[in-house]
């Protein structure tokens, strides 16, 4: 993990306290406006070594206003539609409130600056904030303490499961008390005939997954992120992941849910019935809610029967639409037991080949696939299977390809798929996008991304979750570029703006994409989500500056 | 020029699974509905003599599996890779059970006799027993000579030049063909069986022969008497102080 060390600020003669408050107020001044330019928007992306952040907090807001106006006269530029707004007039926390936390949270409220430092930055390290304090309750009740006192003190707090969210939702933005689930990890209950899960917030994806194989069930979702997302994490982001196709997002499979309100307030939804309809279904709005309408202190969760059979298919496609009519002739004749379809072009085969050493394990090909089937008999499987690929093959739709029955040969081939993400940081600094389209034009705006950036970029890839349309377009360049950025964005919003894609299929807004949501819903939507916002938490203390857009006024 | 030989693979049909329970009756471990495949240190084997066939250096690749009807799939994948043809020897119920190395060598030597082998390769064990001995008793009953953990072999006119990974380290041999080769890890990195070469295989020939065909008794010299499960392991204990851990020591009687 990155570590930056901070300034530690020593008493000192006036002289140097004046030069430094100059300096501070500089750097505020730099870390409240990003990178900017004068010609378009650029990304908000710090990178760690740039911004050292002082150890005390920032001086008056006065000063952080007019630093701000004096910037911006200066260059006259737009600030970026992903860059952090002003820091809300929250309050900030004192000795008095540290005493308050300690004395719920014994030996649990951490200070430290090098302990909470990894909190306060990203999985991608491109976003930091400068949060001073870490708290790790246990309980739902501690959480319900924490929330009601911070309610009243006007404290902003920032939930946080794994912090693997690629949208900068998940860290500080200034000063937010992190409340992190890391402890909150127990397993509540299992029930083996109906497959209903009960857990705390804070369990990792992947514990929960071998919990339930040793029962013969398995979760729902599985994402590259396993080994360290939590599953509350999951369900305010609403995670989707590679088995979406199969067992459907988690609006359907979450039953229920334990949540502490903004003013503290515990609400248990915590159902593990599959059928009730009495009443609005309050769990769905917190599914997705990325933290801002209430805190996930616990989950109940519908689980399916852990397959007897699993293959996973390697082929390889020359065109998209042959991969296209590859993917209807799977659905007619693996349907039931389709689990997973997803694809990957060549320049992720060469970003594989090139940074991970991983071979190809069939001859080169311009698109490649991953289809996982999951059933109950291996036979059957087999038999549909073999069919399946003798009609593709006969019928030329695809060019090659190869079958994996066993564990070993499952996990080399699903990592194809499963590492492309780590492959592209090893190949500079990579422009994230994750988008949904109609499965047809797809890979369409991958081919115009390219033609769009010509030299600009180093690669442009495409690769992702086909089967439920969603596009992870991503370009790499060897450091950060504000004018690549402008080619790309707002480009590719507009691009899929104008089929009526989303502009986030599953990574969410968080702070990076919170401005520009209007360009996959209407206003009067983001209006009602306003008032629900305003209706939840009137002070705005969870998770300020993320999901919702600036420009809408409480 | 290139050496006629004409090796025989073997493969083992062996269970893969992370699981392993013990039956309740303590005489083996379960294995219905077990997840069961070719060997690893097999697929190797396979992937050598497919190289061998490639480089022109040998004639014909035939696969052989002994086991239930389901060891034919195995016999397939190996087809998939590049061998000729296969041969399964049926072998089920309780004399599958008692399958155990020397009745595999036994089968594997009157096979080899019968096809007129020059070279046999198998994996160095399998990965449910770990017994390390077909290949080597295969050898004695023939009487051929023997390069076991092979890490690289090369035919040099009737001769082979293999590498040996042993416990001092690297020991390179010459032995004369006939021959026994049991593959080690680091022998090559077997190919994926592609689409088109899986529909290929389909096409090719196995065939079935029972051990008594052979001329080969089942009958083991071994009986199991019981099987059970390790020791749970138990949680270790933490001490504050040397004296404590010295104490504790003796308490358990280790000092």
């Amino acid at each position: 993990m990155h570590y930056c060390w901070e300034l530690v600020l020593l008493p000192v003669p006036t002289v140097m306290a004046g030069l430094f408050q100059r300096a501070l107020r500089l750097r505020t001044a730099l870390r409240c406006l990003y990178d900017y330019s004068t010609l378009s928007r650029s990304t908000a992306t710090l990178s760690p070594v740039d911004f050292h952040r002082p150890f005390l907090t920032c001086s008056s807001e006065q000063v952080l206003a007019s630093t701000r106006k004096l910037h911006a006269g200066a260059e006259g530029s737009k600030v970026s539609p992903s860059a952090a707004p002003e820091r809300l007039p929250f309050c900030r926390v004192t000795e008095e409130d540290l005493a308050f936390f300690r004395k719920i949270l014994p030996g649990r409220t951490i200070v430290d600056p090098d302990l909470v430092e990894p909190s306060n930055v990203d999985w991608l390290k491109s976003v930091r904030g400068s949060s001073e304090v870490l708290l790790r309750p246990q309980t739902t009740e501690e959480v319900s303490q924490i929330l009601s006192y911070c309610n009243s003190r006007n404290l902003a707090v920032n939930p946080q499961g794994g912090n693997t969210g690629l949208v900068g939702g998940s860290v500080p933005v200034y000063d937010e008390i992190i409340l992190s689930t890391s402890l909150m990890n127990k397993i509540l209950n299992f029930d083996s005939i109906s497959g209903v899960l009960t857990c705390q917030a804070g369990c990792v994806l992947e514990n929960l997954s071998f919990y339930l194989e040793e029962r013969d069930y398995i979760m729902p979702l599985d994402l590259g992120a396993k080994g360290s997302c939590q599953i509350g994490g999951n369900v305010a982001t609403n995670a989707g992941g590679l088995r979406l196709l199969r067992y459907g997002s988690l609006h359907g499979t979450v039953l229920g849910l334990e949540l502490v309100l903004a003013d503290g307030q515990v609400l248990d939804c915590l159902s593990t019935l599959r059928k009730d309809n009495t009443g609005y279904d309050l769990k769905q709005l917190f599914i997705g809610s990325e933290g801002t309408l209430g805190v996930i202190t616990a989950v109940s969760i519908l689980c399916p029967r852990k397959p007897k059979s699993v293959n996973v298919v390697f082929l390889g496609c020359e065109t998209f639409e042959q991969l296209l009519k590859t993917f209807q002739l799977c659905k007619g004749m693996l349907g039931e037991i389709l689990s997973a379809f997803e694809f990957l072009d060549s320049e992720c085969m060469r970003l594989l080949n090139t940074h991970l050493k991983l071979p190809n394990p069939i001859s080169d090909c311009p698109f490649y696939i991953v289809i996982e089937t999951s059933g109950s008999d291996p036979t059957h499987d087999a038999q549909k299977l073999h069919n399946f690929l003798e009609d593709a093959m006969t019928s030329s739709l695809v060019s090659d390809g190869t079958v994996a029955t066993e564990e070993a040969k499952i996990k080399a081939l699903w990592s194809l798929r499963e590492r492309v993400t780590e492959a592209l940081t090893h190949d500079g600094f990579t422009y994230k996008y994750d988008i949904s389209l109609p499965v047809e034009r797809i890979y369409q705006l991958v081919t115009d991304m390219r033609k769009h950036l010509g030299n600009q970029a180093k690669s442009v890839v495409g690769y992702g979750h086909v089967g439920d349309g969603n596009l992870h377009l991503n370009v790499t360049s060897p450091s950060k570029d504000p004018a690549l950025l402008a080619a790309i964005e707002p480009f590719v919003y507009e691009w899929t703006a104008s089929c009526r894609g989303s502009i986030s299929a599953e990574h969410g807004l968080g702070l990076k994409k919170r401005n520009y949501i209007y360009y996959s819903k209407q206003s009067q939507a983001v209006a009602l989500m306003g008032n629900i916002k305003a209706m939840l938490d009137p002070k705005g203390i969870l998770n300020p500056y993320k999901t919702l857009p600036d420009n809408l006024k409480q | 020029k290139c050496p006629r030989v004409s090796p025989v693979v073997t493969l083992c049909y062996c269970f893969v699974s992370p699981q392993i329970r013990v039956k309740p009756d303590n005489t083996g471990v379960v294995t219905d509905g077990v997840k069961h495949s070719m060997n690893p240190f097999c697929e190797i084997a396979v992937e050598e003599a497919v190289k061998l066939k490639e480089k022109k250096l040998i004639k014909e690749v035939v696969a052989v599996s002994c086991g239930p009807q389901q060891s034919q799939e195995t016999i397939r994948t190996a087809l998939a890779m590049g061998a000729d043809r296969g041969i399964h020897v049926d072998v089920s119920g309780k004399d599958y059970e008692n399958l155990g190395p020397l009745q595999v060598s036994k089968i594997l030597a009157a096979l080899a006799k019968q096809e007129d082998a020059q070279l046999i390769l198998l994996g160095k064990q399998a990965i449910d027993d770990d017994c390390n001995q077909t290949g080597q008793m295969t050898a004695a009953l023939l009487d051929w000579p023997q390069g076991t953990f092979a890490s690289e072999v090369s035919l040099e006119g009737d001769k082979i030049n293999l590498v040996r990974e042993i416990d001092g380290g690297l020991e390179h041999i010459k032995i004369n063909t006939p021959a026994v080769i049991t593959a080690d890890l680091r022998l090559n990195t077997p190919r994926y069986a592609t689409l088109p070469n899986i529909m290929k295989a389909k096409k090719k020939k196995i065939a079935t022969v029972k051990p008594a065909d052979l001329g080969v008794d089942l009958t083991s010299r071994l009986e199991v008497l019981k099987v059970e499960e390790p020791p749970q392991r138990e949680a270790g204990m933490k001490v504050e102080t040397v004296e404590d851990l010295v104490v504790k020591l003796k308490e358990a009687g280790r000092v």
